[in-house]
């Protein structure tokens, strides 16, 4: 594993003194949400008494299967509707605002069941992600002199994104003939072109071999080194333990601890909600249970 | 048997005004079905939209053609912002359901006793509606060349049809190659994940299903003024799904697909017929009378689109690959 950065450094002193409790407040919180509730009929899916996401972390959303953690990303993106609750971001209250809007505003999401465009080249799933384009308005469109030095400007940034993300050699190819791990990145990459304060992975390592997954870790880690928050949902401990600065767990919809990796994986009400209450093996490396569950 | 009649009478329909009709049909929904994903299932409502405006208007008001016209238009957008604002934040098969629906509804509305006097009931609306038009015809006399006989008026139509054709195909390819398309086509592979990237697929999506429907609206005008007459039994369902047919024919989300679409499938549907009217006309067929043939040129031309789709699923246009990516 190469060095962490600066930021990475700065994110782990400045949250170095946070109470190791649910709900903990942040020094500088980019996201604080408040009694979050999402009911699906009788069933409390999302119930988030308080979270706060530290600026310039890269937070994980850990928890067991149908701890919520897919329903709190959509909740707080504006893809679904809390029953109760309000959120702010950077300070902004995002309540009821459309998934739309909350991306422009610098929270940009991806999903679990990829979404590359299938019958779209790479290079212009790359360039959907620009922001602020002035050919998308329906008129200016068909006046390409009004358009085209944006275009080539955002050309240029998606290209240098590709290469980083090792899929230049894709860039006129159809995404859907790109494996399941080059769409992750490809995805990765094209939330990214947003330049997002705050990008937020919904399992970014679901389905991806091994050798890819090590690149994936070092493209969050590079997210961070860039300023950008990282929030990222995942079951793979191992993972987990490896680039995060911070640990939020989930289970049935709550959250039940917080802190740095290392102790809350050690942390026994957090083993339990894994791996039921009789269980002593820590959750890393050392005790292989949990890697062998649902994502190999 | 008469082949070079039947040939020029393939040529002159595949060329002619109801080949032009169907192609502006298809070329809205190349926008709203290739491009964006949406299913509209009721153009025939917004070409009877256009062809009542000037119906109504010129006919029944005694306006003029030219007033009738943009009245048209504004009547089309206010139809896709109606069916749009209900539909378009839902899944795609209620625009399916919805304007299916309505085109049925406006072809009963249209041929009701009740507004007779308005739209002419099951008779429609006849009258010398498109008559400013035809004033404006620089022809002086019907065209007569072998393969291609217009009178006239139709040779007029054909030539203004055309170049309406062109200009919107011009102005297609250039939405569709700009950022706008890229968003639209990203919105007919995966809505959310334009959504997500901060694009509001809804206006989008809004904005596709007004431009195709007005292409549909020209078609309707073009057929009022080219027949002077207007029949709601003209705008049956069937006159969408034959766009669909035209629009597939050619090749989906393809610049060019409506166009060749429209002159084969018109090409073909006259020629099987014409070709089976001689054959029965010459007696060497002696087990069809000529009224079966109607619905048999139906059925032969069916089954060449069915050949297509199975021999070459992509249209005369389409790019396999891409069509390959959808059995993902």
């Amino acid at each position: 594993m190469p060095a962490n950065g600066q930021r990475a450094l700065a994110a782990q002193s400045a949250l170095a003194t946070v109470p190791r409790v649910p709900g903990a407040s942040k020094p500088d919180p980019i996201l604080v949400a408040s009694s979050i509730v999402r009911r699906f009929g009788g069933l409390s899916a999302v119930d988030v008494a308080h979270v706060e996401v530290q600026r310039g972390s890269i937070t994980a959303l850990i928890g067991p299967n149908g701890a919520g953690k897919t329903t709190f990303f959509n909740l707080l993106t504006g893809f679904d509707a809390p029953d109760e609750g309000a959120w702010s971001f950077n300070g902004r209250s995002m309540g009821r605002l459309s998934p739309y809007r909350v991306a422009r505003l610098g929270m940009v999401r991806t999903f679990q069941l990829t979404k590359a465009l299938n019958r779209l080249r790479v290079i212009d799933n790359m360039l959907l992600g620009a922001k602020g384009q002035r050919g998308e308005r329906l008129w200016a469109s068909i006046f390409p002199f009004l358009w085209r030095g944006q275009e080539a400007k955002n050309t240029e940034r998606a290209d240098v994104l590709l290469k980083r993300f090792s899929l230049d050699a894709k860039r006129g190819d159809f995404a859907g003939s790109l494996s399941g791990g080059q769409r992750k990145l490809l995805e990765m990459a094209r939330a990214l072109m947003s330049e997002p304060e705050l990008i937020m992975l919904d399992e970014p390592m679901a389905g991806v071999n091994p050798a890819l997954t090590q690149s994936l870790l070092q493209h969050i880690k590079m997210i961070r080194e860039e300023g950008s928050t990282v929030l990222f949902v995942e079951h793979d401990m191992d993972m987990v333990h490896d680039i995060s600065d911070w640990v939020i767990v989930m289970a049935q919809g709550k959250i039940i601890a917080e802190g740095p990796p290392g102790d809350v994986m050690k942390n026994p009400e957090v083993i339990d909600a894994y791996l039921g209450s009789r269980h002593e093996k820590a959750l890393t490396e050392s005790g292989e249970s949990l890697t062998t569950g649902e994502n190999k | 048997m008469d082949f070079s009649f039947v040939l020029g009478q393939s040529i002159t329909q595949a060329l002619g005004v109801t080949a032009i009709i169907y192609c502006l049909a298809a070329m809205g929904l190349n926008l709203q079905f290739g491009y964006t994903g949406l299913l509209n299932f009721g153009q025939v409502a917004f070409a009877a939209i256009g062809a009542y405006s000037i119906g109504v208007i010129v006919i029944s008001f005694g306006a003029s053609l030219w007033a009738a016209i943009p009245i048209g238009l504004v009547a089309s957008v206010a139809l896709a912002l109606v069916l749009g604002i209900p539909t378009l934040r839902l899944r795609a098969d209620y625009l399916a359901i919805v304007t299916i629906a309505t085109s049925e509804i406006i072809r009963l509305m249209v041929r009701s006793i009740a507004l007779r006097d308005t739209f002419g009931g099951a008779n429609g609306i006849n009258g010398k509606m498109g008559q400013a038009f035809h004033d404006l015809n620089p022809f002086h006399a019907d065209i007569d060349l072998p393969f291609l006989t217009w009178t006239r008026q139709d040779l007029w139509v054909v030539t203004v049809g055309w170049s309406l054709i062109a200009i919107f195909t011009l102005a297609t390819w250039l939405l569709v190659r700009s950022p706008w398309g890229r968003v639209v086509k990203g919105i007919r592979e995966d809505e959310n994940a334009v959504v997500s990237l901060g694009k509001n697929a809804y206006v989008y999506k809004m904005q596709a299903l007004i431009l195709g429907g007005l292409l549909g609206t020209v078609g309707g005008i073009v057929w009022a003024v080219a027949k002077q007459s207007v029949q709601p039994d003209n705008f049956v369902p069937d006159v969408t799904f034959f766009s669909y047919t035209i629009l597939l024919l050619g090749g989906a989300a393809r610049v060019f697909g409506p166009i060749v679409g429209a002159i084969i499938f018109w090409f073909l549907l006259v020629f099987v017929g014409e070709f089976l009217n001689q054959m029965i006309a010459a007696g060497w067929i002696t087990f069809l009378l000529p009224t079966d043939i109607g619905p048999i040129r139906f059925i032969l031309v069916g089954l060449g689109l069915m050949g297509l789709m199975i021999f070459r699923p992509q249209g005369m246009f389409g790019d396999k690959r891409e069509l390959a990516l959808d059995a993902r």
